[in-house]
């Protein structure tokens, strides 16, 4: 069996939760993995992989600061190449949907994307039409590219020993992508796809998301919205929940105020506990949560948020 | 300038799609058909480009059955100026589409190829990306905007991808973890559109008599030189893990009970 090259996420020297559940699913196809780290940071987060890994290759400098595509993908598919990897694993994040299809153009390897199960080392499952079907697909070329949909796998187990970290060394093409700015949505909330519940808006808060947000306080939640929540500029981009916004799959999953549309439904559910609350009985969310509530929102939130504190104590 | 949109025929997202029984796909028989509703807005921001920037053209492609000629129509009926379709019945894998578009691409010499960032049919988002790999372009993905779609910009149909004054190239935010990414990219390049970006126009009764007489050439994989023999392949496609309804609990208290004694999730 050939090697398997993870190609790691990190941001300023932390490590994505998302890369060590990709690895989860590297550890699923088997064989020896090696992992490259690409960027600003590199280096530090190198340490806290090489827990999990053998070998990692760092790629830092000019060139490669920021997450271009181009630049990335050449460092990527350069790695692939020097360590004979017959497949590269990276998890589908915003980065890795951005580079995956590069690297495997790169390498003349097909690419299978935003997969939720390994069934063989040549054979995925992965979502279609929203969710409504789960295709087997097999990629068919020599090396195999495969992004991971991190919430369906667990997070790697450490390695017994310590990998080595190394630096690779690899031109950065030049590139015709220039980074502008960055527009950071700052919160001091866990992660949307990395957090243990989740409470989510919808139309039905009209825009204030004031209980939505004292119910995550209380729940130590992250905060999700429906596209229609994003569309009217309500709240950023980087919480949409759905088919083409983030996938999540927490303990507890709580809807207000969302109707729950297929392309919302394919992004939570995965959770394990869903909860929603609407006024209008007949929702199609209700037709997947586990406890439902027919209530304004406006007044089961708020008394949510009492009650839960009460037997949190 | 001119501007290549990619335009794919798709199921209607509101149509029920189903497994078919053998699980070799799904069940097409009764579903709608229409445009991808990533590729209406990517129609609408270079029509947007087109008119602020004349004299523009833009050309819409579409890889499909001969039934994709409507789905081309549409988009000329909103505008676009004339189409290309690629003949071909049955699965293409987004890496045999994307090595279509280099030749339409080699071909057509576009500033600017605007695709959607994903198929709502098998919803791969790679084309994009392949292709700008393949063509050794630069590219921006999900593309979006800072404004909202109900902001004062996007009522005045401004196009979220900002030109340079030199038209060498644009600047445009795009959707990634954490917030919002400014890139600018060197024309030619690929720019793969996020539902964040505009809203699409309808397109009026006139607008859809004169796409009537817009032209829609012809072609086909082979005549392009093009192997469209699957990287990935479907092997087979099953339903997905039913979840089924709970219960409806009568008020808070009953609720906060359940999530405690019976979830054990607060
Ligand atoms: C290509 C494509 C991709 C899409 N991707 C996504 C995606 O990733 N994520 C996503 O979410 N959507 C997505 N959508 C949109 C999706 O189809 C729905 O339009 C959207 O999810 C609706 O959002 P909503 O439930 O908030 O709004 P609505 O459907 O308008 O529902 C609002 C709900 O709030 C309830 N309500 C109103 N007032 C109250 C109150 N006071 N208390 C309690 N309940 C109340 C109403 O009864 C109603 O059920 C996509 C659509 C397309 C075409
Ligand atoms: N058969 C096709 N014809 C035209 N455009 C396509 C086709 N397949 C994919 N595309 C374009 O590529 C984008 C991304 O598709 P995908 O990567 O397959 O999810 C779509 O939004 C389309 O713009």
């Amino acid at each position: 069996m050939g090697t398997i090259l993870l190609v790691a996420e990190q941001a300023a020297g932390h490590l994505k939760k998302a890369t060590l559940q990709a690895l989860g699913a590297a550890q699923k196809i088997g064989g020896t993995i090696e992992a490259v780290l690409i960027g600003a940071g590199a280096g530090t987060s190198a340490q806290e992989l090489a827990t999990y890994v053998s070998k990692v290759h760092v790629v830092e400098g000019a060139g490669f600061e920021h997450a271009l595509a181009e630049t990335h993908s050449a460092a990527a598919a350069a790695a692939a190449k020097a360590c004979n990897a017959t497949e590269v694993v990276i998890a589908a994040t915003a980065y890795g949907k951005d580079i995956a299809p590069r690297i495997a153009a790169k390498l003349g390897a097909g690419v299978a994307s935003d997969v939720l199960a390994v069934v063989s080392p040549s054979q995925f499952k992965r979502a279609m039409w929203a969710g409504n079907a789960i295709a087997i697909v097999e990629i068919t070329t020599a090396v195999k590219v495969v992004s991971v949909r991190a919430t369906e796998f667990a997070v790697a187990q450490k390695a017994a020993s310590l990998g080595t970290v190394q630096p690779f060394a690899v031109q950065a093409p030049v590139a015709k992508t220039r980074f502008v700015e960055f527009n950071e949505v700052k919160s001091t909330r866990p992660e949307l796809t990395e957090a243990s519940a989740v409470v989510s808006g919808g139309r039905g808060t009209k825009g204030d998301f004031k209980p939505i947000e004292q119910l995550a306080d209380v729940l130590n939640a992250a905060v999700g919205a429906s596209r229609a929540v994003v569309d009217a500029g309500w709240q950023p981009n980087d919480m949409q929940v759905g088919q083409t916004g983030k996938v999540v799959a927490p303990k507890l999953y709580i809807a207000a105020g969302i109707s729950g549309a297929i392309q919302h439904l394919a992004g939570m559910k995965g959770a394990k506990t869903i909860v929603a609350i609407n006024k209008d009985a007949d929702a199609p969310i209700f037709q997947v949560a586990d406890y439902g509530l027919v209530a304004d929102l406006f007044k089961a939130l708020p008394e949510l948020s009492e009650e839960i504190k009460k037997v949190k104590g | 300038m001119k501007i290549l949109v990619t335009v794919k025929r798709v199921e209607d997202w509101e149509s029920k799609i189903k497994v078919r029984p053998d699980q070799s796909w799904i069940i097409t028989e009764g579903v709608n058909y229409r445009a991808n509703p990533f590729d209406e807005i990517g129609v609408e921001e270079a029509l947007r480009l087109r008119d602020a920037n004349a004299p523009s053209e833009v050309v819409v492609v579409s890889i499909g059955p001969a039934a994709a000629g409507a789905e081309i129509r549409s988009g000329l009926a909103m505008g676009a100026d004339r189409g290309i379709l690629v003949k071909h019945d049955g699965f293409l894998d987004s890496d045999a589409v994307a090595r279509i578009l280099v030749k339409i691409v080699e071909k057509e010499k576009p500033d600017l190829v605007v695709m959607g960032k994903q198929a709502v049919d098998v919803d791969d988002n790679v084309c994009g990306q392949l292709l700008a790999e393949y063509l050794g372009y630069g590219q921006v993905t999900f593309a979006s905007k800072k404004e909202s779609l109900e902001s004062p910009e996007e009522k005045g149909k401004k196009a979220g991808l900002k030109l340079s004054a030199d038209k060498k190239s644009l600047q445009c935010a795009r959707e990634v973890d954490g917030g919002l990414e400014v890139l600018e990219v060197s024309l030619p390049a690929i720019v793969t559109v996020d539902l964040r970006l505009n809203v699409p126009r309808y397109a009026s009764l006139p607008n859809i008599m004169k796409a009537k007489k817009k032209t829609i050439e012809e072609l086909l994989p082979a005549a392009l030189g093009v192997d469209i023999a699957p990287k990935v392949k479907v092997v087979k496609v099953e339903p997905p893990p039913l979840r089924t309804a709970g219960i409806k609990v009568p008020d808070v208290a009953a609720l906060v009970k359940k999530l405690h004694e019976e979830a054990k999730v607060v």
